[in-house]
């Protein structure tokens, strides 16, 4: 027997143990949806509304405020960015979630085959850690409140004091343990919170308005302009104009929408029509909330630390928001970090890999830059998964226009698409390229970058398929 | 039942809101909208979940 082709059977083994260790992971998920859990309106509403009430909202509007956006800029850039991530989620996510009714992961694998689905897995994981812990981090400052904790500033990137370092440890250990007994339950917390909190950040940026001078309605817009966003930043900190604001709000949940990962939500809906609810989250959420946030900033003489504003609005309720917020938000996307990263280790029980999701989120939460610089952060989280997302629109809209076949690596039995994988990668380095050449800032990556990875996969895939054309060419 | 339950709910989002409103127009002292505040959320928390908790479209 030559060692060939036992290399190639041992390969073979390997890779296809990859492709179970997946398939394992998504067992629940493989089917479209049936019929008959068909969700209506009202769920959607609520969903949505819920999702976009989290802790790190108690963050954005703040971080708005300090980097000096115009009170004008900012009302307008909110209207329209998130407008336009409503219309991306209706005319983008919808159709291909409604027409296909397959979650994120086992559409892609059709697309991308197992072992690029694996990779994306494992980067998705490692999102989902980091933005856990900006979360643990938002926990902290409401934690630390009445311990007398050092809060962390607006420019510090290590941790400012011991304290800080073990609140961030208490309560990563908390969100971690929950998340290992019973993520359901604390999710299911989120849904029950979600009215609530949206009350308190309404109450308390409307407890706070005497204090910033406005005892009118009529008095509110002058005020601000004058002492809200003064459209003068912070030192140190790069100014946001119209666009900053606007973009932000498009692409924030670029990799909800664009990036499709809402497919998994919005196959359960009976229309596309649906996708336009997502309204609900982003008006009450990236909207009132953010503005909430910035008022609550202003009051507190431009402090950001998400447990002391909201504490000087609100009092302990505040306070206990900031922690329910950010717990609800950080267990479930604890969770997801596990799901993925379970893909490495099939072996492993569940709570050992949530546990290490755990340790990492954790390890993560203890440099607040990572809440600091939390705009940032999230820019660049939608902006490494979208390429995916615009992958999977030119598979399903494109292609078959072009006359090549959808989902090649399915069909062709692939476990690596090649031309998936260097759309993604291609199409990073070249918003990479565009921000080192040109200084486009990272705000504003996401639309070359879709355009770029659209093309980019239309063309590599014609490159793929040649055969194919002609085969169907034959067949025509 | 459920309708009692629901009532609570929804004085204890009341007690969460509208006592930041009063503070506005000068009626009553911050100190007390966050006391009521804090009332408003036990009911809330109290109440809403034997209500609220259904199953989510992606459950």
């Amino acid at each position: 027997m030559s060692t060939l082709p036992a290399r190639a059977a041992a390969a073979q083994v390997a890779q296809q143990s990859l492709a179970d260790r997946l398939d394992a992971i998504n067992e629940f998920d493989r089917e479209p949806v049936p019929p008959d859990r068909l969700q209506g309106p009202g769920s959607f509403i609520g969903l949505y509304a819920g999702e976009h009430l989290a802790g790190t909202e108690f963050v954005i509007g703040p971080l708005f405020v300090a980097h000096g956006v115009a009170a004008r800029d900012l009302v307008l850039g909110l209207l329209v960015g998130n407008l336009l991530a409503v219309l991306s989620w209706a005319f983008i996510t919808a159709p291909i979630a409604t027409r296909t009714r397959l979650n994120l992961y086992w559409h892609l694998r059709k697309i991308t085959g197992p072992n690029l689905l694996f990779v994306y897995n494992i980067v998705n994981a490692l999102m989902f850690c980091f933005l856990a812990g900006s979360m643990i981090s938002v926990a902290a400052t409401a934690v630390g409140l009445p311990l007398g904790m050092a809060m962390p500033r607006l420019n510090d990137v290590y941790p400012n004091s011991v304290g800080w370092v073990l609140v961030v440890f208490l309560v990563g250990i908390t969100v971690t343990a929950l998340a290992i007994l019973g993520f359901e339950k604390i999710a299911a917390a989120g849904q029950v919170a979600s009215p609530w909190m949206f009350m308190v950040f309404v109450a308390a940026a409307v407890a706070v308005l005497p204090r910033l001078g406005v005892t009118s309605l009529g008095d509110f817009w002058r005020v601000a302009s004058e002492r809200i966003w003064t459209g003068v930043p912070a030192h140190g900190v790069a100014k946001f104009s119209f666009w900053h604001i606007m973009f932000f709000a498009w692409f924030c949940n670029m990799a909800m929408h664009i990036g499709m990962a809402d497919m998994t939500v919005l196959r359960y809906a009976k229309r596309w029509q649906y996708g336009f609810l997502s309204a609900c989250g982003m008006y009450l959420g990236h909207f009132v909330a953010w503005i909430a946030s910035g008022i609550l900033c202003a009051a507190a003489l431009g402090d950001v630390a998400p447990g002391p504003i909201a504490y000087l609005g609100a009092g302990v309720t505040g306070a206990a928001t900031v922690v329910i917020a950010s717990w609800t938000t950080a267990n479930p996307t604890l969770y997801r970090a596990g799901l993925a990263l379970q893909t490495i280790s099939p072996n492993w029980k569940r709570w050992k890999v949530t546990l290490v999701a755990g340790a990492v989120t954790t390890a993560a939460a203890i440099f607040p830059a990572l809440m600091m610089r939390l705009l940032d952060f999230v820019a660049l989280y939608g902006l490494i998964l979208m390429p995916m997302g615009a992958v999977i629109f030119a598979d399903f809209w494109l292609l078959p226009r072009l006359g090549l076949r959808q989902r090649f690596a399915e069909w062709k039995s692939l476990l690596f698409s090649w031309p998936a994988a260097l759309t993604w990668v291609i199409t990073l380095v070249a918003c990479w390229a565009i921000n080192a050449i040109w200084g486009l800032e990272i705000f504003f990556l996401g639309l070359p970058g879709w355009f770029i990875a659209t093309v980019l996969y239309v063309g590599l895939s014609a490159i793929q398929q040649p055969a194919q054309l002609r085969a169907a060419r034959a067949e025509a | 039942m459920r309708t009692l339950l629901k009532l609570i709910s929804f004085a204890g989002l009341g007690l969460t809101v509208v006592p930041s409103f009063l503070v506005f127009a000068g009626r009553i002292a911050w100190a007390t909208h966050a006391a009521l505040m804090l009332v408003g959320t036990v009911l809330w928390f109290g109440s809403a979940p034997f209500w609220m908790l259904k199953t989510k479209p992606h459950e």
